[in-house]
């Protein structure tokens, strides 16, 4: 007779009462081979993934299986922010699943300090095949805590060709170009930036790129490093007055502290012709393509990458952004060695790789071009994997890079910037006191 | 009657005593002791003592935060109070057309309070909601505003849709309230020559003393523990614009994985929602369940 563990029982619970909660998602794609008997053979994936980006990890999930005879592995998918409660509640109580879901840097960094995370032995994953930039969030002390499972996704700025048209307008180079087409289109009547100012690390995106653009990676570096006083950096002052330069020429809709990027509230001002240009991750590509179809098809959609700022230190091909996604193995996983043979096997392979690159996702992997060539966006597809590829320095975003606290404080200390409720030199008093600096 | 528990009683208490020490003490012993760590959830904790208690009376935030509190309490006190005890009074009448109108009055109490938010937040407060449109519509244009987003005002907006949401549960307390008054004292009001005023304000009023107990313990109690709209409207926002001390706990320890603090605030809220309780009952005479219709 076969019993049933106590994991087993655990993960049941779990997924109950998950299922419970969020309704709509869907669970348990892996067919149970060996429930246990053979614990070690067979891992269990905890993942955030929706739509198609979920119905790929399935599918390669099942490939995997169906070529690895003897290791089975199955998938269950949870909500962004539940997820990050329970991820944290399990690794605390010591049940955690085999393999989990990440974003790299400040988080995980809480989790391998705990330890909490397998440290993948050396050369157990191919990580070669990886632009360099993406495995620095999750190399910890030379140790690598984690592989590449999603697209890579820097921040780059949308447009509306239309409106450009309109007005004659040239995507911007510079920081003074991109100020003086606000001008213009504020004097139009036309929104010149929309901004989910609701969410908060949409202002990040701005914080991230003109800091790097004033004082190259360094004064960020210094916060991570914990650097006395590293928020009073004149580069985060500067960066910050023309944070609030910009919010005083209305370059941003009068009511974007309540704008939404969830529900569609400020893509759908670019895409309706309400609003000229939008900050954000290469993600906001799908999201017009499901909700516009039309906007891309009919050509009106442009993007440029974030501008130089003149006389600034850094160089204007870094880039900031997500990465990518990454998945991890459990220190209390009983199944180790498979679930590093599928993090090396399992993922990244050219089946998730073409897959990817079907539903406009760019995987951080070296040598795709020709691939991304045959797809029907491929001026997209080449336009993400150059800028992320080019990048001197890839930035992480920085609500992922700093430990939970730090990251909830900036965002709202950013917040009350772009309200300007408080000053630049407050903000880094506020952050300097914040994290102890 | 005997005053001692017969063992029969005892047994039957047990599921409830039971239920009570593992769901609520427990926890709130549990909490007690997190709050005397400095623990992020998953590494080892530290003792620190009354460190997080310190910091819970010096951080300027949950300071803020305890204010804004404060606030939430005493207007929704100012703004539902009166409304639901007229709606209350008015709906307590008998006549056909009340009773229908208090079908609508009733319907928020059906609806969950995620989708009360949402619905306010994306479709009346927003920046082309209904009541920016209204405004618009009247020849107000100069009134309409951001209503969420606009820092000086998002408090205010969340009150308004507390008061929105709760208004018909209190309603409904008035309502039963009044229909509690025996209606021989009304007779022998007019009888006397008494006006609908003097009827409201000489017998309805008094008699309703204990109902106006109840729904202010309710407000007070519960305006400590709104967590739910404001969470889904704002998150908070603008910036610490409405954060109340719930989400200030919540977002202390889940979001910035302040497991110690956050139990710091989660206590210091028990206690004091549990001091307000008393304190009104004490200074009330609400526990001594005086009859009103004595001496009748």
């Amino acid at each position: 007779m076969k019993r049933l563990t106590r994991r087993d029982f655990l993960a049941a619970g779990g997924v109950v009462s998950v299922a419970t909660l969020a309704a709509g998602c869907s669970f348990g794609t892996g067919q149970q081979k060996a429930a246990g008997s053979g614990g070690s053979k067979s891992a269990t994936i905890w993942d955030i993934s929706t739509g198609d980006q979920q119905k790929l990890i399935k599918d390669t999930v099942a490939h995997f299986d169906s070529t690895h005879k003897d290791i089975s592995v199955s998938v269950q998918f949870f909500q962004n922010d539940p997820y990050k409660n329970k991820l944290r509640t399990a690794m605390g109580a010591g049940n955690p699943p085999d393999i989990f879901f990440g974003w790299g840097g400040g988080i995980l960094k809480s989790y391998v300090d705990a330890g909490k995370v397998y440290p993948l032995p050396p050369n157990s994953v191919d990580t070669k095949k990886f632009f360099s930039s993406v495995m620095r969030p999750v190399t910890f002390n030379g140790k690598v805590y984690g592989v590449p499972m999603l697209g890579t996704q820097p921040v780059l700025f949308y447009y509306n060709k239309e409106i450009f048209g309109k007005y004659n307008l040239k995507p911007p180079k510079t920081w003074s170009e991109l100020l003086s087409i606000v001008k213009t289109l504020s004097q139009k009547g036309v929104t010149p930036i929309t901004l989910a100012g609701q969410n908060k690390w949409p202002d990040l995106m701005y914080e991230e790129y003109l800091v790097n653009r004033v004082g190259g990676p360094k004064p960020f570096q210094n916060v991570l490093d914990k650097k006395p006083k590293a928020w009073s950096d004149p580069a985060f002052i500067k960066a910050n007055t023309m944070i609030q330069q910009l919010v005083s020429m209305k370059a941003f809709p009068s009511n974007f502290a309540s704008l939404n990027y969830d529900t569609g509230q400020s893509t759908q001002l670019l895409y309706t012709g309400k609003a000229a240009m939008q900050l954000m991750g290469a993600w906001d590509y799908q999201a017009i393509l499901s909700n516009a179809p039309q906007f891309i098809k009919s050509g009106k959609l442009g993007w440029f990458p974030f501008p130089k700022v003149e006389g600034g230190k850094g160089n204007p091909q870094n880039v900031a952004g997500n990465l990518t996604n990454y998945y991890s193995v459990t220190q209390a996983s009983k199944a180790k060695k498979a679930a590093t043979t599928f993090l090396d096997k399992g993922i990244m392979n050219d089946f998730e790789i073409n897959g990817l690159i079907k539903i406009g996702l760019v995987p951080p992997v070296k040598g795709i071009q020709s691939k991304l060539k045959q797809q029907k966006d491929s001026d997209w597809l080449l336009f993400v994997y150059d800028l992320a590829q080019n990048a001197p320095y890839y930035d992480l975003s920085w609500d992922q890079a700093l430990p939970a606290q730090a990251a909830q404080a900036l965002l709202t200390n950013l917040d009350l910037l772009f309200l300007k409720k408080i000053t630049p030199q407050q903000f880094s008093k506020n952050m300097n006191k914040a994290m102890g600096l | 009657m005997s005053r001692r528990l017969s063992w029969s009683i005892s047994l039957m208490l047990l599921p409830a005593v039971a239920f009570f020490v593992v769901f609520a003490l427990g926890p709130m012993i549990a909490a007690v002791y997190i709050s005397l760590l400095d623990w992020n959830g998953i590494s080892t904790p530290h003792w620190v003592g009354f460190g997080n208690w310190a910091k819970a009376f010096t951080d300027s935030v949950t300071l803020h935060s305890i204010f804004l509190t404060v606030q939430v309490m005493v207007l929704s006190w100012i703004v539902q109070t009166p409304i639901s005890l007229l709606l209350g009074v008015f709906l307590a009448g008998r006549q056909r057309y009340r009773a229908l109108l208090g079908v609508f009055y009733f319907l928020p109490l059906l609806f969950s309070a995620v989708a009360i938010g949402l619905i306010w937040a994306s479709s009346m407060l927003s920046a082309n909601g209904a009541l920016n449109s209204f405004l618009k519509a009247i020849g107000a244009s100069s009134l309409t505003n951001d209503w969420l987003g606009n820092p000086n005002i998002a408090l205010y907006a969340v009150i308004a849709v507390i008061a929105w949401q709760f208004i018909p549960f209190h309603t409904l307390l008035y309502q039963a309230g009044t229909r509690q008054i025996p209606q021989v004292l009304y007779e022998a009001a007019r009888i006397d020559g008494a006006g609908t005023l003097q009827q409201f304000f000489y017998i309805t009023l008094p008699q309703l003393k204990y109902t106006v107990v109840t729904s202010t313990i309710l407000i007070l109690t519960g305006s400590l523990t709104y967590f739910d709209v404001i969470y889904v409207m704002t998150g908070g926002g603008p910036g610490y614009a409405t954060r109340t001390l719930p989400l200030q706990m919540y977002i202390t320890a889940f979001q910035d994985a302040q497991i110690g603090y956050g139990s710091a605030i989660a206590v210091i809220l028990a206690v004091v929602g549990v001091l307000l309780s008393l304190i009104m009952i004490r200074l009330t005479g609400f526990g001594r369940m005086e009859s009103q219709a004595e001496g009748l």
